[in-house]
Formats: C-alpha cells, structure tokens, sequence
C-alpha cells in the first residue's frame, strides 16, 4: 500500500512538470515572435582598423556623370586589403534600391591585385559583368567609378585593368572595353569633363 | 636520338591533324549578293548535307520585308509579293504559284532557311529580275551589276599591266613572293572570260582569276615586286615593276585577315568610290549574333543601329559625302574588322552607331585613349592608332552636339573606351541614340532618326574641311 502522502506528492509534481511544459512552450513562441528576421542585406564593413574619411566616386546615369561623395569606413592597413574594402562600399551604394546606378545584388570584387609599379587590376565576379546592364553611358560610368575611388584613395596607381572570374573579358556589358588597361589620367581628364 | 625519334613523331602528329582540319571552319561560310541597291554578305549554314540561307535576310537589304511564323508554315510578304513555306516540306508557294525547293524548308528561332540550290528561281519570282548564282562560290548577282575586268600589258624595261573594270572597285590588295592578290568582297567582278591568262612578258608573267567563299579573287604573277595603283576614278588598276634602285618604294603589305592587323594604310588602297568626295564610314555596332543591348523583348540595338545608319548614309550622301556601310545587313563583323575596313577606305571620317534603352537625347564619344602615348616611330600601335586624329575627332564631336541642341535634343559628350574607335586612323565619333521618358518605341521613330540623322550629317558637313588631315 503506497502511503497517501507520497501519492499527493507523485501528483503535484506531475502538475508541475506539465505546467512547466506549457510555460515552456510559451515562452518559445513568444521568443519567435519578437526575434528578428534572418539578416539578407550586406552587413557591415567586416574590415578592422581605423575609420578614415576616404572619396567615393559615384555614377548618376540621370545626369550622366560622376558625384564625389565623403564616406567614413574602417580601413584595414594593408594596400591591397584597403582597396577592396573601398570597392565593396562602393558597390553597397550601387546595390541600395534606389540607387542612382543599380549594380545586381550578387556583383562583387573577388580581388584586388596591386603591381608596382602603379598598375592595379581588379577582378569582378561573373555576376557583376553578366548582369550589368548594357549601354556605352552605363557601363562607362561604371569603370570611371572604379577605377577613379581606387586612383583616388590609394595612392601610387596609375592604370587599372579590370577581369572578370580571373580572365580578360572583351566588354562590360558589350561596350566599354575591358581588355586594355585604363589610364587613370586620361579617365580623370574624362571625368573631369563631364 | 630518342629525341629526334620524338621530334618526328610530332611533326607527323601535327601534319596529320593539320590535314585532317578543313580549310574553312564552317562558321566562315558566307553568301555574297551584288544587287544595285545593296552588296552585303550573309552567313550560311549545313543542315542535312544542304547549305541554307535566311530568306527574310537575304531580301531585307533590297526592300520592304516582314515574315510570320506559326507552328508548321512561315510566311513572308516582300513588297507586294506573298510567300508560303510549310516547315520540313520542300513544297512553297510564292505569288499564288507552287514550287518546289531542293531541299524541305527549315526554321530556326523563327528565321526560314531556304536552300541557296534554289536561289535561281525562288529570287525571280520575289524580286521581278533575273539572277545569276554561282553556286559553288555562292556569289549572287541581281540585275545587270556584274563588272568585267580586262587587261592591257604595257611592255618595257619597267612593263606595267593595267586592269580596267567596268566599274569602279576598291578590292584588299596584298603580296607574296611573285604574287600579288586582288581580293573583291564587296564589288561583283566576274571572270575575265578565261581562269587563267598568259602574257608574253618576263616581269609579269600570269593572271589567274577564282571565286570562293562569297569573294572574288584576282592574282598576278610576277618575277620582280610590283606597285598597284588606283585611277580612273577606281576603275583601273596599274600593277608596275618596281625600280629596284628606289629606297622608299612600299614595303610588302600586310596580307588581309592578320588577326591583330597594322594600323598602316594599305599600301595601294585608296577610296576609288568616293571620286573627290569626302568618305564616310559609317557603322551600324553589333549584327548577326551579336545582337548588342536588348531594348525591347523583340529588339534588339543592332536592328536599330542598322536602320538609323542607313538614314544617316542619305543624309550624308546628300551633303555630298560618298558613304561605306560597314554593314547593309544582319551581318557579323568583329571590331577589327570593321576598324580594318575603315582604315583600308582611307575614309575623312568613321561614325559608329549605338542605341540604348534608358536614358534622354543622344550621346556623343570620342576615343579614351591614355594621356602620354608612348613614341612610336614609323609604326602606329593598334590600341592607340585614333591618338593623332583625336582633336580633330572631339571637333566632329563638339560639331554634332552643337547641331542636335539646335534641335533641342538633350545631348551628353565624353569619352569612351568603346572599340573600335581607337582603333582607326581618322576621325571617329560614335553617336548613342536613347529614348527619353523610358519610351522605346521613339528609337525607331521615323521623326527622332530623322531629326538626329540630319544633325549628326550638318555637324560632319560643318566641319568638312577638318576632315582628312590626318589621311
């Protein structure tokens, strides 16, 4: 015969363990509730180092020109690493909605090569080229943008060649010719013209 | 001698592969038509053992041409002129009556394949005139356009030959060891009445004619190196002995078709067409496979580029340019070649054509080229040969926008690296056409083409006597 105060204590501990079950499961669904959505924007500059004031080049294809635009960035000390850390913000001004020149979402700089002396050459990804849209305005403009934020903010460099996946591409977009490397002062007296 | 042994081997290996491989990938197969409107040339494919040509293509240049296409027939209307295909079937009709081709019909992407075996009499009964094909060497002439070349051999210490055509050619011109080539693409020279003749002389010793690959060829032996010349308004041709005491004779061209040709202007070449006119290329970007910015599902820029170039071609021949159209058709052209064609013409001026689809106005673009060109010497290097015509290039440039902003277009000028601009020798601009208000359809607009076409021509007449002095 099982004593009667150990059944009540067998019965109450019972009661506890399911409403600690349910308090449980609240508490679970409210967490999900309030927890943010999953994150698909670029996050922030993953770079280490200290803030600077650095130049952007940006495009506007309505006006057909390019806006220099003041922009504080955490930049690693490194050349090589600076320049893409440059680039790459850059191109969150392009992929922002809105943007006054639209880059694809997925267009990337794999890297940034810099070989003394003063040649620099950056390569894209396949998705920066194969989804840039297509016109001798547009894709000027895009070239002009790199290759002067890069001329700009990195001292030294003098011309720019531009790849895509690692390999010389004909053209951008079907215009603007990438197998040459670009004079960064001819795209500055160009730039300057505009 | 394991090594020699190994040499041979390779040698042998690489003769066979070398034996094995056709002289012409089939890619480059082509089709030359000689019309009095147009000459263009078209690409041909092998489908079943038959060589096919597009039809809609293939009368696009001559006139009025639209086609339709449906799961099993594809019609076409030339003119007034009807057509019925059935796809697969060799049976058509044409103009209410039935014909049969040599070959069934075919349709690729919505283009109808006809077989070039039954241009004879599939183009008569479209056109109204009588053709001529050749169809080993696929040239089709249309009406009475074929120029006969004769010869007239002058003897002497220095003996010259002289070819007179019917009228006026402009073929690429090219020497070998006791050779030199004449190869007509774009002029409808037939045979001289025999393939091969002799003359009775020491230097010049043989002329043998052929046809091939859409183009005609003209070759004339000699035994010492011989100069060719242009006259009679590019109606003759004077292949002389060189003197062989004078130093500054021409140096043996480059051949035509180097892959990475030089910028120097052909040595005998010279623009026969123009007459004491100022020559003007004009180049309709993109054509055949390379279909440029796609503006609409169903447009394409070089459909617009093509359209607009040959409205600016008579605006310009009414200015008194002679004009080359570096296409008359949905033809492929690389940019070397079309920077090479330009070169080769010795044209005043070099007008290539771009359209966009966003954007307002026109936009007008001269060479990027670097700001310190490196010293070059006698040689001009391909990336920069546009440098020493630039100024002249950003007055052409300056002169168009000028002239479209008298018709209120909104007009954008800068610089581009866009090929081939620096790549020819004189003048060069190229002009972007865009829509304004995201409206397409303006590209194609009778009224917009008009209005820039007659710009840019006013703003190339206004600056007319800049032109040609970098030739």
């Amino acid at each position: 015969m099982i004593p009667r105060h150990l059944l009540i204590s067998v019965a109450a501990m019972a009661v506890l363990v399911v409403a600690m079950g349910i308090y449980a499961g609240r508490m679970r669904q409210r967490a999900r509730e309030i927890a943010p959505e999953a994150e698909t924007a670029p996050v922030a500059a993953p770079a280490s180092g200290p803030t600077e004031t650095v130049t952007l080049y940006v495009a506007d294809d309505a006006a057909g020109l390019l806006r220099a635009q003041p922009a504080k960035i955490p930049l690693p000390g490194g050349r090589q690493q600076r320049a893409e850390e440059l680039l790459r913000t850059l191109l969150r001004i392009y992929q922002q909605p809105g943007a006054a020149h639209p880059l694809a979402p997925a267009a990337d700089v794999r890297s940034i090569y810099l070989i003394d002396p003063g040649a620099a050459v950056i390569d894209l990804n396949a998705a920066f080229a194969d989804q840039h849209r297509s016109g001798i305005l547009t894709e000027q403009l895009t070239v002009n943008s790199l290759v002067e934020t890069l001329a700009a903010n990195v001292p030294g460099i003098r011309r720019v060649n531009i790849l895509v996946e690692g390999k010389t591409r004909d053209t951008l977009a079907g215009h603007a010719d990438l197998t040459q490397f670009f004079d960064v002062q001819a795209v500055g007296q160009a730039v300057a013209g505009q | 001698m394991p090594s020699n042994t190994t040499n041979k081997i390779l040698v042998l290996a690489l003769a066979a592969v070398a034996l094995a491989s056709p002289a012409t990938p089939a890619g480059d197969q082509q089709l030359s038509v000689y019309a009095p409107v147009a000459t263009y040339t078209l690409p041909v494919l092998e489908r079943s053992g038959h060589v096919y040509v597009g039809l809609l293509e293939l009368l696009e240049p001559l006139g009025r041409v639209s086609s339709e296409s449906a799961a099993s027939s594809w019609k076409i209307r030339y003119n007034a002129i009807d057509g019925e295909f059935a796809v697969g079937k060799r049976r058509c009709r044409i103009h209410g009556r039935d014909f049969d081709l040599t070959a069934p019909f075919q349709v690729e992407n919505a283009r109808g394949l006809v077989p070039v075996a039954s241009l004879t009499t599939l183009l008569p009964r479209f056109l109204g005139a009588p053709v001529n094909f050749h169809e080993s060497s696929r040239r089709l002439f249309v009406g009475d356009v074929a120029i006969q070349p004769s010869f007239q051999l002058e003897t002497g210490p220095l003996p010259r030959l002289l070819l007179n055509f019917s009228a006026p050619v402009n073929p690429t011109i090219s020497t070998e060891p006791g050779r030199v080539r004449m190869v007509f693409k774009h002029d409808a020279v037939v045979s001289p009445g025999s393939q091969s003749i002799s003359f009775d002389n020491k230097v010049i010793t043989q002329a043998n004619y052929s046809e091939s690959n859409g183009v005609a060829e003209l070759d004339v032996d000699a035994t010492t190196p011989l100069l060719a010349s242009f006259s009679n308004n590019g109606r003759t041709i004077t292949l002389a002995a060189a003197p062989t005491n004078t130093p500054n004779a021409p140096s043996t061209p480059a051949s035509a078709g180097t892959a990475n040709p030089p910028t120097a202007a052909p040595a005998f070449g010279n623009a026969p067409a123009s007459a004491g006119r100022p020559l003007a290329v004009v180049d309709p970007a993109h054509g055949g496979e390379e279909r440029g910015a796609a503006l609409t599902d169903n447009l394409a820029e070089k459909d617009v580029t093509l359209g607009f170039a040959r409205l600016l071609r008579h605006e310009l021949e009414g200015r008194g340019f002679a004009v080359l159209l570096l296409r008359d058709a949905d033809t492929t052209l690389t940019l070397d070649q079309r920077a090479e064609a330009a070169n080769r013409a010795r044209a005043a001026v070099y007008i290539a054509l771009h359209a966009v689809s966003q954007g307002t106005g026109a936009r007008v673009y001269t060479a990027l080229l670097p700001v310190e060109q490196p010293s070059q010497g006698a040689f001009r290097a391909w990336n920069s040969a546009q440098a020493p015509a630039l100024p002249v290039s950003r007055s052409v440039a300056a002169a168009c926008v000028a002239e479209l902003q008298k018709r209120q277009f909104a007009v954008h000028i800068s610089a581009a690296s866009l090929r081939p601009l620096n790549n020819v020798l004189m003048p060069a601009v190229a002009v972007e056409l865009a829509p304004g208000n995201n409206d397409v359809a303006a590209l194609t607009s009778a009224n917009y083409q008009d209005q820039v076409a007659t710009a840019i021509a006013e703003a190339v007449a206004s600056v007319r006597d800049r032109l040609g002095a970098q030739q």
